[in-house]
């Protein structure tokens, strides 16, 4: 609170917040977006009320198409699945992945990134040539070889698509950090003699997030696409249901049921879709000068 | 002549720093896979379920996979040096020759599906740009929305649906009519046929990521003075769209194109498999899944080639976009 710009910050912050508030009620991609990811996290959460029982029991005459049975409204898989029930359950590996893994991403993208960025010379030659190693390496086949490396199990899963996706918040928080690190409120932290951690966590991080936090919904989303992509070649935990691997399984039946193979699409496009509103949303609300 | 300069020292420049990452994309790759449970002589034994411990110890002999990993590293970097990736145990083929017999296939649909995703791409954002705010740039903005949220193999999918099922009018699976025989056009037009489902459902992610990319950039030039300079020049407004505003967009978008083909390899992964396109994706998963080694490291070292040359590409073709880069 010593330091001149967060004082100046604070004075102002009741008027701000209120403004800021209206910013995301107003911002009709953030709403729809905020609205449709916010069932997606009650469905998963109450998976078990919803659509009680395994997923994976058989529970009806196989391949129903959706209406014909009013007891299954999504119809039933080639074994008597009942897809309502898959899909519901299903979102909960998507959205753990997503989350997990987005985590997992953001953290060491963030610490390379700031390091990197804050201390410029040897450091960030060399910080920047393992971030250059890991984008010429195809991504989706690093997840592929992780995921070999441990069982497919969710949590193998997510580290596997976070280890492979942290550099380009790398490179987004690298960016930041080296326009900020020259700053008059940097500047003042270090005449005040705070030490570099000090300075990175408190006075140049909070400064950074606005586009770190539109990252993380974008990675999230990508997660849950590269999720899809894994389960369909079967790379999925086998004790989960999820929506790639519903596709999969679904895509046998292509040719006379195709709707085991177009409704959990439908379900992975909604969930990335919702996740991609909050974050455009995000990005006009947190970073008014992209607004044409 | 001042852009031959420039483009040679770009070129040096990238070719310096292409060695070191190669070396130490060849070192990382080999160590992760070391960390990979079970090798090739696993799957082998399991396949034919009449292993005995003898006959495993002498394949793992054989292919030196009985040594100690540094030994292992050394062997293979001595061997790269030579140009040989080494021997697939699994399909008694020589790395090489079996990367190059998919290469072509893989290139060919890498290529197609990133000239689509850049020609629509561009061309999407642009009319985006222009009409911003107006029911172009809406009905575009949703349009390419879904396809930036959708799964690229679902896409795909419902391609097959539609237009090989319910139509009939594109084959599903192959990279051509197996038997027949044809010539000339009749051949093109046969492979064109197979390539266009494919090719689809690689693109459509990146014509939502690059119709973006340049609805951005594109907005962000008109604030620039330049354009201000040249409106008032008198210079017709597509004019000034097409040969200032586009031509300063496109550095942001190509920058990001070629980041974005390591990307395209990968999903080249899920697309080769479901279309059975017989390309050096699949070849990756399958190397994966029989845990054969030397053809994994060959992929992966192929395919940091190509992403690493198509950057240096990349590289030249902003030297002569913008006359600024690479000046010193």
């Amino acid at each position: 609170m010593t330091v001149p710009a967060q004082v100046d910050q604070g004075s102002r912050a009741p008027a701000r917040r209120g403004r800021k508030l209206r910013a995301f009620t107003h911002n009709p991609a953030f709403v729809a977006g905020s609205v449709i990811l916010a069932l997606f996290v009650l469905m998963a959460v109450f998976a078990d009320v919803l659509c009680p029982g395994d997923p994976f029991d058989m529970v009806g005459q196989p391949v129903l198409w959706p209406g014909q049975d009013p007891e299954f409204p999504l119809g039933t898989d080639s074994l008597g699945r009942d897809v309502l029930a898959g899909l519901v359950h299903g979102s909960r590996v998507s959205l753990l992945v997503g989350v997990v893994a987005a985590a997992i991403g953001l953290a060491i993208g963030t610490v390379v990134g700031a390091l990197a960025g804050f201390f410029g010379g040897w450091v960030d030659t060399w910080l920047l040539r393992v971030v250059e190693l890991f984008q010429t390496t195809p991504t989706f086949l690093l997840v592929v070889v992780i995921v070999a490396i441990g069982d497919p199990t969710v949590q193998t899963i997510a580290v596997a698509i976070g280890v492979a996706s942290w550099p380009t918040v790398a490179r987004l928080v690298r960016a930041q950090f080296r326009s900020l690190r020259e700053a008059d409120f940097v500047m003042a932290a270090r005449s005040l003699g705070y030490g570099n951690i000090r300075i990175i966590v408190q006075e140049i991080m909070p400064n950074a997030l606005p586009p770190i936090i539109v990252a993380a919904s974008v990675m999230i989303a990508n997660a849950i696409l590269t999720e899809a992509g894994l389960s369909f070649l079967n790379m999925r935990d086998p004790n989960l249901i999820s929506w790639g691997g519903m596709i999969g399984s679904g895509r046998d039946l292509l040719r006379t049921a195709w709707f085991l193979t177009a409704l959990p699409g439908v379900a992975i496009a909604l969930a990335v879709l919702s996740l991609n509103l909050v974050g455009d949303g995000l990005n006009e609300i947190l970073n008014p000068r992209s607004d044409p | 002549m001042r852009m031959y300069r420039r483009v040679g020292a770009s070129l040096r420049r990238t070719a310096l720093h292409a060695g070191p990452t190669i070396l130490g994309i060849v070192v990382l790759n080999f160590l992760l896979l070391q960390l990979v449970p079970g090798d090739a002589a696993d799957v082998l034994a399991s396949e034919s379920g009449t292993a005995t411990a003898e006959g495993m110890a002498a394949i793992r002999a054989r292919f030196g996979l009985d040594q100690p990993v540094l030994t292992q590293l050394l062997t293979y970097l001595n061997h790269l040096a030579h140009f040989d990736l080494g021997f697939s145990p699994r399909y008694n083929m020589s790395v090489l020759d079996m990367i190059l017999s998919r290469l072509p296939a893989t290139l060919l649909l890498m290529l197609t599906a990133l000239s689509i995703a850049l020609i629509l791409g561009i061309l999407m954002g642009a009319v985006m740009a222009a009409w911003v705010g107006r029911w172009p740039d809406r009905v575009l903005s949703v349009v390419v929305l879904l396809f930036y949220s959708m799964p690229g193999f679902w896409v795909g999918l419902m391609a097959i649906v539609l237009f090989s099922v319910h139509l009939g009018w594109l084959p599903s699976d192959g990279d051509m009519t197996v038997g027949a025989s044809l010539h000339g056009f009749a051949l093109i037009g046969d492979r064109l046929k197979y390539l266009v489902l494919p090719a689809l459902a690689l693109a459509s992610f990146f014509i939502a990521v690059y119709a973006r990319l340049t609805r951005a950039a594109m907005l962000e030039v008109q604030r620039q003075e330049f354009m201000r300079t040249a409106q008032a020049k008198g210079l017709h407004p597509i004019v000034v769209q097409l040969r200032h505003a586009l031509r300063n967009a496109l550095i942001p978008v190509t920058t990001v194109a070629g980041m974005h083909l390591g990307n395209l390899l990968g999903g080249a992964v899920v697309v080769e498999t479901l279309f059975g396109w017989p390309g050096m994706g699949r070849l990756a998963l399958e190397a994966v899944l029989a845990r054969d080694f030397s053809v994994l490291m060959g992929v992966l070292l192929l395919s940091s080639f190509l992403v690493i040359i198509a950057n240096m590409l990349i590289d030249l073709l902003h030297a002569w976009l913008d006359p600024r880069i690479g000046a010193t």
